[in-house]
């Protein structure tokens, strides 16, 4: 190992210690279940809007976003506004209420006024199955940035690492419980954005904070000319591709306000208030940082050489950011680049991990408390038993996500993160929506929409290009879909599904709820408005 | 807090139907959607216009502006004005419009909750 190599583990393992450290302190103030799946509510606005951001930026954002602009040029960007302007749902229509009238899941505001053990069980599959295609994104990014700092291109590292995460993601979830993540996510999110601010500033100084230079150059470099800096590149010119770009838009924008690891943390907040002023924190930061991404992406296709542009795209335009940092800091062998490629890449690891224990808590909450205490026990677990299990859940669901993500490595990962946007908008977002603004709404329509809109969204991409059917790559010879070129079970043209699934999840919920002789609680409609509305009867913080 | 939350569904607290009947509460409810649904209509046809455009209207987006700066990347960008933006101005009218209205259904509430004598919790 050289000296670059051992500042890189030095680093990177310094990061893993720090969290390691903030998960065993907040386990030592962590007691009973508000605690380990709320963080006690205690949380401030500023606090939770630093979670939130560290929570949602995670490496699609960092490594995903930057590598699509460093390859597709503009046609990238769209990630950076979809996932911003999904705020505003979150904000106008969900985080109050949600704050309001849950308790620890996204099944609770629901089960408010539908049959339980239904509503549950469908929520905390929806959450179980969002969850996990995230995870997937994260884990497929923590193997290519360990491959590339230890320059070795083996498979085996890339598994291990997988492990590695998964394991350390299991840790945080059991022991640190909703304190530990949250306080791991705000530092993560203090890391990441003072490590990208670096990077963005010195690419810029390098054409004397002039965009227009930047920009120019990026489109020579990318060897694309102006089309490069306009939209159509990868999206365009044949219809098929253009209808993607409009399934993928509508995805982004509602995906946000139904991932149930961002509606969780609404619920750490001590009020409605706070929580709102949460998101208003979030917005600020997550905006601030999507405007870094326009930079570090064009800064890439700007400043990095013939080889380094060429692994890039070969991890899928993943490791823009990093060997951008290496190229920012005087390229490849110079102490300065080996000190930033290692900064960004610790800063890159922080994101994953803060990010795959939010999501490994959200999913692990959900098993224990809708499945395990509502649907199995009828509610009459205690709070330990439901801690416990959901310890279990963390286990198991970290095991599927290392498993799965082994196979995904090829992808793109905000492209992967995308797909679990299309669920969380077909699955979740129609229920929660008609919930608190439908009066008729009933079981069987809440039924109805989760799952239709799960199976539709999750089925559309099993016979999507993305599994089969897209041949080899004409210039690398490799194959681009996940399933061997002998079989080809593709016949939906699009790689995003919400087009179709998000309106089937919409449909299915009112028709479900017409047809449906359920009488809808009316009284508990009341009760569910005026809580959401005021916060009267909300659950209240822990007072330690 | 009582652990009820299981069974939440199948009980029901009459102080919300009084607070519901409440002109207060019907106020509450009128100001929170006449600004959360005419925004939502408008911020999402302002990013379908983006989208649309992007895809449907290639050479005016390509148009420069300044430099290599082009419509499109000025288009993008102010989807980050109008949302910092609508983020700031529902948080101005919540403040001025809702909460105050929420404090005061929620004090009512409390009060009710306290003048039963009968039994502890709710």
């Amino acid at each position: 190992m050289d000296t670059n190599q051992l500042l890189t583990t030095g680093l990177f393992l310094s990061v893993v210690a720090l969290t390691i450290g903030i998960t065993i302190w907040a386990s030592r103030n962590s007691s009973g279940a508000a605690d380990h799946y709320a963080g006690g509510r205690n949380f401030s606005g500023f606090q939770n809007g630093l979670a939130i951001g560290g929570d949602y930026m995670s490496a699609a954002s960092f490594l995903g976003i930057s590598g699509a602009i460093a390859l597709s040029g503009y046609d990238g960007f769209l990630y950076s506004i979809g996932f911003l302007v999904a705020w505003l749902v979150a904000l106008l229509l969900v985080a109050e209420v949600l704050r309001n009238s849950g308790r620890y899941t996204m099944a609770d505001q629901l089960a408010y006024r539908m049959r339980q053990k239904p509503v549950r069980m469908a929520a905390a599959t929806s959450t179980v199955v969002v969850s996990i295609f995230y995870l997937l994104a994260q884990m497929v990014g923590a193997g290519a940035l360990v491959a590339l700092l230890l320059g070795v291109q083996s498979e085996a590292l890339k598994n291990i690492t997988i492990f590695f995460v998964g394991a350390l993601m299991i840790f945080y979830v059991t022991v640190g419980g909703m304190k530990g993540t949250t306080w791991v996510q705000i530092v993560k999110a203090v890391l990441l954005m003072a490590g990208s601010a670096l990077i963005v500033v010195i690419v810029l100084a390098k054409f004397n904070f002039n965009i227009s230079d930047l920009l120019g150059t990026a489109a020579t470099n990318s060897g694309k000319g102006q089309a490069f800096l306009e939209p159509g590149l990868k999206y365009g010119p044949e219809l098929h591709k253009k209808i993607d770009f409009i399934s993928l838009a509508l995805a982004l924008v509602l995906g946000t306000a139904g991932l149930p690891h961002i509606l969780i943390r609404f619920y750490t907040t001590p009020t409605s208030r706070d929580a709102r002023k949460s998101v208003l924190w979030a917005i600020g930061l997550i905006g601030a940082f999507y405007l870094f991404t326009l930079v570090l992406g064009f800064g890439a296709a700007a400043l990095l050489d013939k080889d380094a542009y060429a692994k890039v795209a070969a991890s899928g335009g993943n490791l823009a950011s990093p060997l951008l940092a290496e190229a920012a800091g005087g390229g490849p062998g110079s102490t300065g680049g080996a000190v930033l490629l290692a900064l960004i890449a610790a800063v890159a690891f922080a994101t994953i991990l803060a990010v795959v224990a939010g999501l490994t808590l959200t999913s692990s909450v959900s098993v224990a408390h809708d499945i395990y205490n509502s649907v199995l026990k009828d509610g009459t677990a205690s709070e330990e038993q439901e801690i416990r299990v959901s310890r279990i859940a963390a286990g198991v669901i970290g095991l599927i996500a290392i498993v799965l993500a082994i196979p995904a490595q090829k992808l793109n990962i905000a492209f992967l993160v995308a797909l679990a946007f299309a669920v969380a908008a077909s699955a979740n977002l129609p229920a929660i929506i008609y919930n608190m603004f439908w009066r008729g709404f009933n079981t069987r329509g809440a039924l109805w929409s989760i799952y239709g809109g799960l199976i539709s969204s999750v089925g559309l991409v099993i016979f999507s290009p993305v599994v089969s059917g897209k041949g080899l790559d004409p210039i690398s010879g490799k194959n681009l879909s996940l399933l061997p070129t002998s079989i080809d079970i593709s016949w939906f043209p699009l790689e995003n599904p919400g087009i179709v699934s998000i309106p089937i999840g919409f449909l299915l919920g009112y028709l479900g709820s017409i047809t449906s002789k359920e009488q809808s609680a009316l009284d508990r409609y009341t009760e569910l408005e005026v809580r959401a509305l005021t916060g009267a009867g909300a659950e209240q913080a822990v007072q330690h | 807090m009582t652990p009820d939350s299981h069974g939440q569904a199948a009980r029901h607290d009459p102080v919300y139907d009084e607070l519901s009947a409440r002109p207060e509460f019907a106020e509450l409810r009128h100001r929170y959607r006449r600004f959360v649904i005419p925004a939502t209509a408008a911020f999402l046809a302002w990013y379908a216009l983006y989208v649309l455009m992007s895809i449907f209207a290639h050479d005016f987006m390509s148009t420069q502006v300044v430099g290599n700066i082009n419509v499109a990347l000025v288009f993008g960008l102010l989807q980050f004005v109008t949302t910092f933006a609508l983020a700031a101005v529902y948080s101005r009218y919540s403040n001025a419009n809702l909460d105050p209205l929420a404090r005061q259904l929620t004090e009512d509430y409390h009060r009710t909750l306290d003048a039963r004598t009968d039994k502890g919790g709710h």
